[in-house]
C-alpha cells in the first residue's frame, strides 16, 4: 500500500481522535471554573460538590487530550517531513508559541489546582482553574492560526532557491481572518460540547436516581442546557461568517460542500443531493432557491462558483490535475455537522422546557440524555472532515499538494506499524476512558466536607488528586 | 551572536529543562515499584511528582515546537528519520501519562498494579530511547544530500547509542532517587536514599565512560572540560546523598544532567545532525535554519515569555515544597 495513503489515514485518525477530547477540555475547564466561582462567591456547598464532580470528569478527559497532543506535534515531522521543510519557517512559530504561552500555563496551573486544595488560599486556588481554562483556549488560538494558514496562506513569500515558503509578517499570520473566524466558531462549538456533556450527565443522574441530590443535578442540567443554547447561537453566527470567508478564500471547498457543479447566480441551497458514483455530476436534488447565494455572498442573487468552472480555472493556473475534493464526503460531512449541532441544541431546548418552573422531566428522556454528550462530538468531527477534505488536493491551499508533503524516507511497513499501533492504542484508551467516566458518573457527587473542601493538613483532595 | 547560534543554545536550554525536570519524574516512575511496597507508599511516591510531571513534559513539547520553528530541516530529518524510535517514545509517553493519571481514579489492586508497572516501564523505555536518540545524533547517522535519513530503525541500535540509553536510564534513576529522598518522609525517604547510593556508584562509572566515548567520537577541549565538570558534580551529588544533604544532592544531580546536555550540544556545534555518509551533507545551525525574520520573531517571544514560565513554574515548586508523608491507609468503599 502507498505510504502516502497510510500517512493520510494516520493523520485523520489521530487528529479526529485528539479533537474528541480537546473541546471538552476547553469548555469543561471553564464550566468547572464557573461552578467553583459560584461556590467561592456564595458559599453554597452544592456548587463545591458540582465543582469536584465535574472536575473529576474533566481530569479523566484532560489526560487523554494531553497525551494524544504530543503525537500531533511529532507527526508533522514523522509523516510529513517535506511539508515541514516547506512550511516550517511559518508553521513552526505558532506551534512553538502554543507550547510556550499556552501549554506551560495549562499544565502548571492544572497541577496547582488538583493538588492545591487546602494549600492555596481559596481565591488563589480559584484563579488556578481559570488560568488553566484560559491556557486551553489560548492553545486553541495558536493551533488554529497554524491550521488557518494552510487554508488561507498569508504573510509570506515563496523562496524559489530554498524551495519553501518564508514568513515575512507574523502579525498577518496571527491575525489571519481565517484564524479569527475559526476561533470564534471552534470555541462556541467547544462550549456546545461541554454544555451537552454536563446537561446529559446531570439529566441522566436526575432520571436514574431521582432521590439523590436532585437540586444539584437540576442546577447542572439547566446550566449545561443554557450553555448549549447560547453556544449554539454563536456557532451559527460564526459559521455564517466562516462560510462567507470560505466562499472568497476557498471557493472549491464551498462548491464541494454544496455539491454545486455549475456556477450559478442565484444559487440554490441543496438540502439533499445524490450525485453520480464518481461524484462528477448531480443526479437528483432537493433545493431551496436563492439560499446558497445568500449564505455565501450575503446577496440573494450573488454568484457562487461551481466545481466545473473552478476545476477549469485551476488547470489553467496550476497545470493538469484533479482539483476537486471528494464531493460526497465534503458534502455529507458538512450536513452532518449542521445536523448534529442542531440536534444537540434542540435536545437542550427540550430539557429546559421539561424542567421549566421546577418541573422534573419524565423518564422517557433518559435515552436522549445518554446520547446527547456524543452528538456534538460527531458535529465537531464532521466539521473538521468538511474543512480538511474540502481543501484537498492541497495541503496548503494553492501552494503545496498533499502528496508533496509526505516524508520520502518512510516505507510502507513503517507507516503501517505506526498506523496500526496508534489505532489500537487509541481504541483501548477510549474504552478505559469511557469506563472510568461511567464509573465516576455512577458514583455521583462527592459528599460535603466539613471544612468546605479545605483540609487543614495539606492533604490533597482525593476526589481529584492522589 | 548569530540568531542561528542563539537558537541552538535556546533549544539546548529547552532540552536541559526537559531532562532535568522530567528526568526526575522518569526516575521516580522507574523506582515506584521498588520504593513503594504498599498502596499508601506508592500513592505518596506518585504524589511527589503529581503536581509537576505534566508541566515538566511541556518542556519536550516546546523543544519540539522550537526545533520546528527555528530549524525546520533538523525537525524534519530527525522526526522522519528516527521514525520508529519516536513512535515507541510516543507510545511510552502516552501509556505512562495515562497510567499516572488513571491509577487512582478507581480502586482495585489489579487495576493499580497494572498501571504501576506501566508507569515504571513507560519511564524506563522513554529514558532509554531518548538516550539512544541523542547518542545517534551525536555520533552521526546516514543522511544524504537531500537532508534525508537513509538508514533504518536498526541503524539506530548501535553500541554507542545503546550505551547512551543505558547512561540516561541510570542518570535519571539516580536523579529521581535523590529527588524522592528530598521530597518524601519516612520509609520512602530512606529507601530512596539507599537506592541513590546503590545506583549512583555504577552510574558514575557508566556516565564517565559515556562522556569519554562521546569526546572520542566528537568532542573538543570545551566539551571535554564540561563533561569533566558534569562528572564531578555527579560525584558531589552521590556524596551529598550519602551525607543526607538531600537538597545539595538534588542540586548536584540536576547540574550533572544540565552540564551533560551542554557538553553534548557543545560537541555537536555547529552541526545539529551530523551525516555519517558525508560530512558535507550534515545539517548545521545555518543550513537547517529558518529565516532571520522568523528567528527574530521567535527570539522576541522567547525573551518575553520564558522568564514568565520560569517564574510560575518555580512558584508551583515552591507551593508544593513540603515533604510528602505516607498517608494512612484509606478505607476503600
Amino acid at each position: 500500500m502507498d505510504p502516502l495513503l497510510l500517512a493520510r489515514w494516520q493523520y485523520a485518525i489521530t487528529t479526529i481522535y485528539h479533537f474528541l477530547f480537546v473541546p471538552l477540555t476547553i469548555s469543561l475547564g471553564f464550566i468547572v471554573a464557573g461552578f467553583q466561582t459560584a461556590w467561592y462567591r456564595g458559599g453554597n456547598p452544592v456548587y463545591l460538590r458540582l465543582t469536584k464532580f465535574f472536575g473529576a470528569l474533566f481530569l479523566i478527559n484532560f489526560a487523554i487530550g494531553v497525551v494524544t497532543g504530543i503525537v500531533q506535534e511529532f507527526q508533522f515531522g514523522m509523516n510529513w517531513s517535506d511539508y515541514s521543510r516547506y512550511v516550517g519557517d511559518i508553521f513552526g512559530a505558532p506551534l512553538a508559541m502554543e507550547g510556550l504561552l499556552a501549554f506551560f500555563l495549562e499544565s502548571t496551573f492544572l497541577g496547582l489546582w488538583i493538588f492545591g486544595w487546602g494549600r492555596l488560599p481559596k481565591g488563589v486556588h480559584l484563579a488556578t482553574i481559570w488560568i488553566t481554562a484560559i491556557g486551553a483556549a489560548l492553545s486553541a488560538y495558536f493551533i488554529l492560526a497554524a491550521n488557518a494558514w494552510m487554508h488561507h496562506p498569508v504573510g509570506f513569500t515563496f523562496n524559489e532557491a530554498a524551495g519553501r515558503a518564508e514568513l515575512n509578517d507574523i502579525v498577518a499570520v496571527l491575525l489571519n481572518s481565517t484564524a479569527l473566524a475559526m476561533f470564534v466558531h471552534v470555541i462556541p462549538a467547544a462550549f456546545l460540547t461541554g454544555g451537552a456533556f454536563v446537561a446529559g450527565v446531570a439529566m441522566w443522574r436526575l432520571l436514574r436516581h431521582p432521590d439523590v441530590d436532585t437540586a444539584a443535578y437540576r442546577k447542572a442540567a439547566i446550566a449545561g442546557s443554557w450553555v448549549v443554547l447560547v453556544a449554539g447561537i454563536l456557532v451559527v453566527v460564526s459559521g455564517d461568517i466562516q462560510g462567507k470567508l470560505v466562499n472568497d478564500q476557498q471557493p472549491m471547498k464551498q462548491a464541494a460542500a454544496e455539491a454545486l457543479w455549475d456556477t450559478s447566480a442565484p444559487a440554490s441551497f441543496s438540502l439533499f443531493t445524490i450525485g453520480s458514483l464518481d461524484g462528477s455530476e448531480e443526479i437528483f436534488s432537493i433545493r431551496i432557491p436563492y439560499a446558497l447565494s445568500w449564505l455565501a455572498t450575503g446577496s440573494f442573487t450573488g454568484e457562487v462558483q461551481g466545481m466545473n468552472n473552478l476545476q477549469a480555472q485551476a488547470v489553467a493556473t496550476y497545470g493538469p490535475g484533479n482539483y476537486v475534493p471528494i464531493v460526497p464526503l465534503t458534502y455529507w460531512a458538512f450536513r452532518g455537522m449542521i445536523g448534529a449541532g442542531t440536534l444537540a441544541a434542540l435536545a437542550a431546548a427540550w430539557f429546559l422546557w421539561k424542567m421549566r418552573k421546577g418541573r422534573l422531566p419524565s423518564r422517557g428522556i433518559v435515552a436522549v440524555a445518554l446520547v446527547l454528550p456524543f452528538v456534538p462530538l460527531a458535529a465537531n468531527s464532521a466539521g473538521w472532515i468538511t474543512t480538511e477534505t474540502g481543501r484537498q488536493p492541497w495541503v496548503v491551499q494553492d501552494l503545496l499538494t498533499t502528496p508533496l508533503g509526505v516524508s520520502p524516507s518512510n516505507g510502507t511497513l513503517e507507516v503501517v506499524i505506526t498506523l496500526v499501533g496508534f489505532t489500537i492504542l487509541y481504541g483501548a484508551l477510549a474504552l478505559v476512558e469511557v469506563a472510568l467516566l461511567r464509573r465516576q458518573i455512577r458514583i455521583g457527587l462527592p459528599p460535603v466536607e466539613p471544612e468546605g473542601g479545605t483540609s487543614t493538613d495539606g492533604e490533597p483532595d482525593l476526589a481529584l488528586g492522589y | 551572536m548569530e540568531l542561528t547560534t542563539l537558537w541552538f543554545i535556546l533549544i539546548g536550554f529547552l532540552w536541559i529543562g526537559y531532562f532535568v525536570l522530567e528526568g526526575f519524574d522518569f526516575g521516580v516512575g522507574m523506582l515506584l515499584p521498588i520504593v513503594g511496597r504498599n498502596e499508601p507508599e506508592r500513592r505518596a511516591t506518585l504524589r511527589s511528582i503529581g503536581p509537576f510531571w505534566d508541566g515538566n513534559e511541556v518542556w519536550l513539547i516546546v523543544a519540539g515546537g522550537a526545533t520546528f520553528a527555528a530549524f525546520p530541516h533538523w525537525y524534519a530529518t530527525l522526526f522522519s528519520g528516527f521514525y520508529i524510535a519516536l513512535f515507541a517514545i510516543l507510545v511510552a509517553l502516552i501509556l505512562r501519562g495515562i497510567a499516572i493519571e488513571y491509577r487512582n481514579k478507581r480502586e482495585g489492586t489489579a487495576w493499580r498494579t497494572r498501571w504501576d508497572w506501566t508507569i515504571a516501564g513507560g519511564s524506563l523505555a522513554t529514558a532509554l530511547l531518548w538516550g539512544v536518540a541523542f547518542g545517534n545524533i551525536l555520533q552521526g547517522v546516514p543522511i544524504d544530500a537531500d537532508k534525508e535519513f537513509t538508514g533504518t530503525f536498526f541503524t539506530l541500535l548501535n553500541p554507542y547509542a545503546l550505551f547512551g540509553g543505558l547512561t540516561f536510564v541510570l542518570l535519571f534513576v539516580t536523579h529521581g532517587a535523590v529527588f524522592l529522598a528530598l521530597k518524601t518522609d519516612g520509609v520512602i525517604r530512606d529507601r530512596a536514599n539507599r537506592a541513590a547510593w546503590a545506583v549512583g556508584l555504577p552510574t558514575a562509572v557508566v556516565a564517565v565512560v559515556f562522556l569519554g566515548w562521546t569526546q572520542a567520537i566528537r568532542g573538543d577541549a570545551a566539551s571535554t572540560a564540561i563533561a569533566v565538570l558534569a562528572a564531578l558534580a555527579f560525584v558531589g551529588g552521590i556524596v551529598a546523598n550519602r551525607l543526607r544533604r538531600e537538597g545539595w544532592a538534588f542540586f548536584a544531580t540536576a547540574v550533572t544532567i544540565a552540564l551533560s546536555v551542554v557538553s553534548l550540544f557543545v560537541a555537536l556545534f555547529p552541526d545539529v545532525m551530523p551525516s555519517s555518509t558525508d560530512p558535507a551533507f550534515s545539517l548545521t545551525t545555518t543550513n537547517a535554519s529558518s529565516t532571520e525574520y522568523t528567528l527574530g520573531v521567535m527570539t522576541v517571544v522567547a525573551v518575553i515569555f520564558t522568564p514568565i514560565v520560569l517564574i510560575y513554574q518555580g512558584w508551583s515548586y515552591w507551593v508544593f515544597r513540603k515533604r510528602v508523608s505516607v498517608p494512612p491507609p484509606i478505607v476503600e468503599s
